[in-house]
């Protein structure tokens, strides 16, 4: 049985309004994985043209002001419309509701209000790339952005509109997870996915308030000339760091607890072998979410802040690192006498533990101060962050979109392709950056157009391989999507790999509009592969 | 092997601290290696040893999801590890904030797109950092504009110029040579270009260039001397000889114009002459060249009028069917 | 199940299963968003306070300009409005719905006069030049000696600003309040949408509380 003679949330009910108008959170979760993809692909463009500029140690293809542009619009455009609001709002929009046992979610209005704020303030967004571009950085540092001409204005419109976006999807989220889980599913019965979640969903509306404001002020300054950050109006230049950084800290976590729940269903599932360390990992998702909040000054180790906050910093830095290491622990240990799968998922989830790991500890050296003075707005920086946040986050939702994509859309993709993908990705992504490490060590600085001669090697290897990791990237994608599209459609049925949580063990691929037939009632736990044997509805 | 390890990692070590700070960073990066290797490997070993074989039922598989043993070694060994690292980066810190008594003090101003050294005896060298060796060197850094940051990775030194207040850095070179100084915080279209040099000598040759500071140049011929000024006072970070437009106009077109009238962005023209280049140079934003942004900073106070002329005169040389 | 049963009451939505979880979920989203509020402030605050500590003399100096007694007055009428407020609420569990309208009618006109009494104060500051930013002018014999005034009008305008848009924003929810009542459309058996804005209006009420004396008194 296909699903097209089954109803399901996809082709009922029927017509583009809809569609536009619904209050499904599956088709909400849908428009947001589909704009999330579109930025991230635009986002993608722009880095290998600065990459293919960086080539050559001049301004070969583009100008210094093109380049400058590029890199700001390029962290603008991954950061704001990409990472933060697409990974909780698509896959955290499908499956929530499904995980918990709910027909959807607190406020389906507000979810919707959501996407279309979200929209609005992209717009916003895009407004500035036609527009000529804006070139401070997506941290759009003081007095630089107070004083540019370039169209800073427009660029945190969009930033501030999206920040609303964000605040109401994870009061839903919150709202969703306490008040709508079935009887019987308690806490430390959920999904671990679930704990991201609410984790990610906590630090969002603590910390994009304080972006908000900040996003305010810094147009205040330039339409009214307030004077609180450029110092030619009696304002410091410093403030401005420790507000961005008050919440820009903290949204990087917003970027990597989804993906972190990602894997800790990932492993479990594909090795069907219960998640080593349940508890470990759900309370470490907490702390991470709070500590998060208490080191937002290792950002500013040569701004000359006080020794005592260097010193504070520093400390609550490392604090944060254990936690997310023994969660790596309890993911390998996972395996441990289970039956592995290198399905398409646990390639990515393998791949995320390598990368994650080097991008974790190379956190490492960042947080000792002494280092960092040698080490701060170096490519040792960029290389960090891109394995975090790629080799991390985006490993971790391409893997994500591999797990749930049979269950979401009711087809099954092909999974040798998949998994070659998988591995240009990995190969690609390495060759990329870690050259970078060294570049950064040598002390070739970030934000550069142009280079001096000395550097060029690691450069040119840089920019080979990200031709290699884009076109692997673009590879895995378009294999989803063919999956899709295609005339002979392979269905993998409700559960395919076998797995334990709701989505899998109680509707049909893809899901009915209104979820569940009959209220699901919990007969197991979400990784209870030693007690109970479930069936794989597909078989390779 | 560490020395081998460390050249090819870093550049070179000068200042006093570079090699405990290159210390520092192997003592993470070995630890970092074992644990990076301890989870390949495990990832690889478990996830190969426990494979799902062709044709293997599925089976019910292991209960065992915690071990106090290993998670309190996951938690401790990190933990030791970091407090150490820790401990090491304050301290090194500290001896890196803590300005000895007999340090030297230069003032150094950032501006896009250069750098100003203002020396204690007076004197004043742009784009180049003139320091003695084996000598404390206290740098007292600030902005004239936006966010700079002054970095030299040789002395593994690094500090922010602010517009409104002074941040202090200090050094010791250990060894006499030419090195790179890099702006470190993004600062417009310039910035990748906003690079300087720090030449380290030897102590008496240094003194012997602070007395002869602004007065080695007193015997050069105008022209020869506005050919060093062309890049001893960075007026190549934006203007090129080659007749490309950069941030600026060409010397070149500019030369070749000369006698011409040049327009200017809010519609007025002048003809391009002794007087225009002067006032061009001291008050460049009272005329933008249409075409091209208003940002260049003025010179006032930072040539002399002799440096002036030499820059004129330079200038007019360009034209190869110079007739001035 | 719930949603499909035609006993259910029209306002239950068909993903709750009853009705109290739905009044618990909107409690509870009502608090979070809150909590998020309070952020945005706490930001300014913070704000004010590095600037406060940057300038203490001319903080001092410069609140004087500030009109004490209408400051005075706005908190006394917002203190009511929440008053009024809470007896709406009462009013409508006890299913008055005549006294539950005229008591939200009352709060959206406390909180009318509160805008209005800020239009008078702001407009005399239009008049005199002591505006944010780089639009400050005033140089009367009181504040010619201060430094950067500026700052503190900036600060005063965004706080009291943003302050006055969320009065704005609950007078527009106030008056549809208003509407849902007299039209029947809440009654003592669900009222929850006032119960929500209710505690909103107390959020707003207790932010002008704070920025009351931090602007106005202190000296």
């Amino acid at each position: 049985m296909t699903e097209n003679t089954k109803q399901n949330y996809l082709n009922h009910p029927k017509g583009i309004m809809s569609w536009l108008l619904t209050l499904d959170h599956k088709r909400i979760g849908l428009m947001y994985l589909f704009s999330g993809i579109l930025f991230f692909f635009l986002g993608g463009l722009i880095a290998l043209v600065m990459r293919f500029e960086l080539a050559a140690p001049g301004n070969d293809i583009i100008s210094n002001d093109v380049y400058n542009n590029a890199y700001t619009l390029h962290g603008a455009i991954m950061i704001f419309l990409f990472i933060i609001p697409a990974i909780p709002g698509a896959l955290g929009n499908i499956l929530l509701p499904l995980m918990v046992g709910a027909k959807d979610v607190a406020f389906p209005r507000l979810n919707l209000a959501s996407f279309y704020i979200y929209s609005f303030g992209a717009l916003f967004a895009m407004y500035t790339i036609i527009n000529g571009g804006v070139d401070t950085g997506w941290t759009f540092y003081t007095p630089y952005s107070t004083q540019s001409t370039s169209n800073v204005v427009p660029m945190t419109l969009g930033i501030f509109i999206i920040g609303f976006s964000s605040i109401l999807t994870g009061l839903n989220f919150i709202a969703t997870i306490h008040k709508m889980r079935i009887p019987g599913l308690t806490w430390y019965k959920l999904p671990l996915f679930v704990w991201a979640l609410y984790g990610t969903s906590l630090v969002q509306i603590t910390a994009t308030p304080v972006l908000a404001i900040t996003m305010v002020l810094l147009m205040l300054e330039r339409f009214l000339g307030i004077g609180i950050f450029d110092p030619a109006l009696g304002g410091d230049p410093v403030l401005y760091q420790h507000f961005f950084w008050f919440y820009s800290h903290p949204a990087v976590y917003i970027m990597i607890l989804p993906a972190f729940g990602i894997i800790s269903e990932i492993i479990p599932v594909h090795s069907r072998k219960k998640i080593w360390g349940y508890k470990f990992i759900a309370y470490s998702t907490l702390s991470i979410a709070f500590i998060g909040f208490l080191v937002w000054g290792h950002h500013m180790f040569t701004s000359g802040q006080s020794v005592f906050s260097q010193i504070v910093f520093s400390f609550i830095t490392y604090f944060v690192g254990i936690p997310t290491g023994v969660k790596i622990f309890s993911w390998i240990l996972t395996m441990y006498k289970g039956q592995v799968s290198f399905t398409p998922p646990m390639m990515y989830a393998l791949s995320f533990l390598f990368l994650f790991t080097i991008g974790g500890l190379t956190g490492i050296f960042l947080g000792a101060v002494a280092l960092d003075i040698h080490l701060h707005d170096t490519y040792f920086v960029v290389a960090h962050f891109h394995y975090v946040m790629q080799g991390g986050t985006i490993v971790a939702f391409l893997g994500g979109l591999h797990h749930w994509w049979p269950k979401s859309f009711g087809v099954m993709y092909n999974q040798t392709v998949a998994n070659i993908a998988a591995l240009g990705v990995f190969i690609g992504f390495n060759g990329t950056f870690f050259p970078q490490f060294l570049l950064g060590l040598r002390g070739m600085p970030r934000r550069y157009a142009t280079y001096d001669e000395q550097f060029v090697e690691l450069h040119s290897y840089s920019t080979f391989w990200s031709g290699i990791l884009g076109i692997s990237i673009f590879i895995a994608v378009m294999n989803l999507f063919w999956s899709f599209i295609k005339k002979n459609k392979v269905d993998p049925g409700s559960n395919p790999w076998g797995g334990m949580t709701l989505e899998w063990t109680h509707t049909s691929s893809p899901p009915h509009p209104h979820n569940f037939e009959e209220d699901p009632v919990l007969q197991h736990g979400p990784y209870d592969y030693d007690k109970v044997i479930v069936e794989k509805t597909y078989k390779k | 092997m560490l020395d081998r390890l460390t050249e090819y990692f870093f550049p070179k070590q000068v200042s006093t601290f570079a090699s405990d700070i290159d210390n520092l960073y192997f003592f993470i990066f070995y630890s970092s290696v074992a644990l990076f290797l301890i989870v390949v490997f495990g990832m690889l070993y478990l996830s190969i040893k426990y494979r799902h074989r062709k044709g293997e039922d599925l089976k019910l598989t292991s209960s065992k999801d915690h071990s106090n043993l290993l998670e309190s070694m996951f938690f401790i060994i990190p933990l030791i590890l970091v407090s150490i690292t820790f401990v090491w980066g304050i301290r090194s810190y500290l001896q890196m904030i803590i300005v000895p008594d007999d340090a030297i003090e230069i003032k150094v101003t950032g501006q896009s797109w250069f750098w100003t050294f203002d020396y204690p005896d007076g004197g004043t060298t742009l784009n180049e950092l003139v320091v003695p060796s084996n000598q404390p060197v206290k740098l007292v850094l600030s902005s004239k504009d936006v966010l700079h940051s002054f970095f030299i990775p040789v002395m593994r030194s690094k500090m922010d110029c602010l517009p409104n207040r002074y941040n202090v850095m200090w050094f010791d070179a250990t060894k006499e040579g030419v090195y790179d100084i890099f702006c470190t915080e993004y600062c417009g279209t310039g910035h990748s270009q906003m690079g300087a040099k720090v030449i380290v000598m030897k102590p008496a040759q240094y003194e012997e260039w602070a007395s002869e500071l602004g007065s080695e140049d007193d015997d050069l011929p105008l022209d020869e001397l506005g050919a060093k000024l062309y890049t001893k006072k960075a007026c190549n970070t934006c203007h090129t000889l080659d007749g490309s437009a950069l941030v600026g106009p060409s010397y070149l077109q500019t030369s070749q114009m000369w006698g011409q009238e040049r327009v200017f962005d809010d519609g007025s023209s002048t003809v391009i002459d002794d007087n225009y280049i002067r006032s061009s140079i001291l008050e460049p934003m009272t005329q933008i060249v249409a075409g091209y942004q208003g940002v260049m900073p003025t010179y006032q106070g930072l040539l002399s009028d002799r440096e002036l002329d030499a820059l004129i005169a330079f200038l007019k040389t360009l034209n190869e069917d110079s007739q001035i | 199940m719930s949603g499909h049963d035609p006993n259910s009451p029209r306002h239950l939505k068909h993903y709750f299963h009853d009705v109290n979880q739905q009044y618990e979920t909107s409690k509870f989203a009502m608090w979070a968003f809150i909590l998020t509020e309070v952020l945005t402030f706490a930001g300014l605050f913070v704000a004010y306070i590095v600037y406060r500590s940057w300038y203490p003399d001319m903080f001092i100096d410069a609140h004087k300009l500030l009109d004490v007694n209408k400051g005075l007055m706005n908190t006394i009428v917002l203190i009511t409005s929440s008053l009024t407020m809470a007896l709406a609420i009462w009013a409508i569990q006890k299913n008055n719905r005549k006294l539950s309208v005229l008591m939200l009618v009352a709060t959206f006109l406390f909180a009318f006069v509160f805008l209005g009494i800020k239009y008078l104060e702001y407009s005399h500051k239009f008049e005199v030049g002591q505006l944010p930013g780089e639009f400050y002018s005033y140089m009367g014999p009181d504040a010619v000696h201060l430094n950067n005034p500026h700052i503190f009008f900036s600060i005063y305008f965004i706080m009291t600003g943003l302050h006055g848009l969320h009065v704005a924003i609950g007078m527009g929810l106030i008056a549809w309040l208003i509407y849902s009542t007299y039209k029947g459309n809440l009654t003592s058996e669900y009222y929850t949408p006032m119960e929500m804005i209710g505690i909103f209006w107390h959020l707003v009420d207790l932010i002008w509380i704070y920025l009351f004396p931090l602007f106005y008194l202190i000296g």
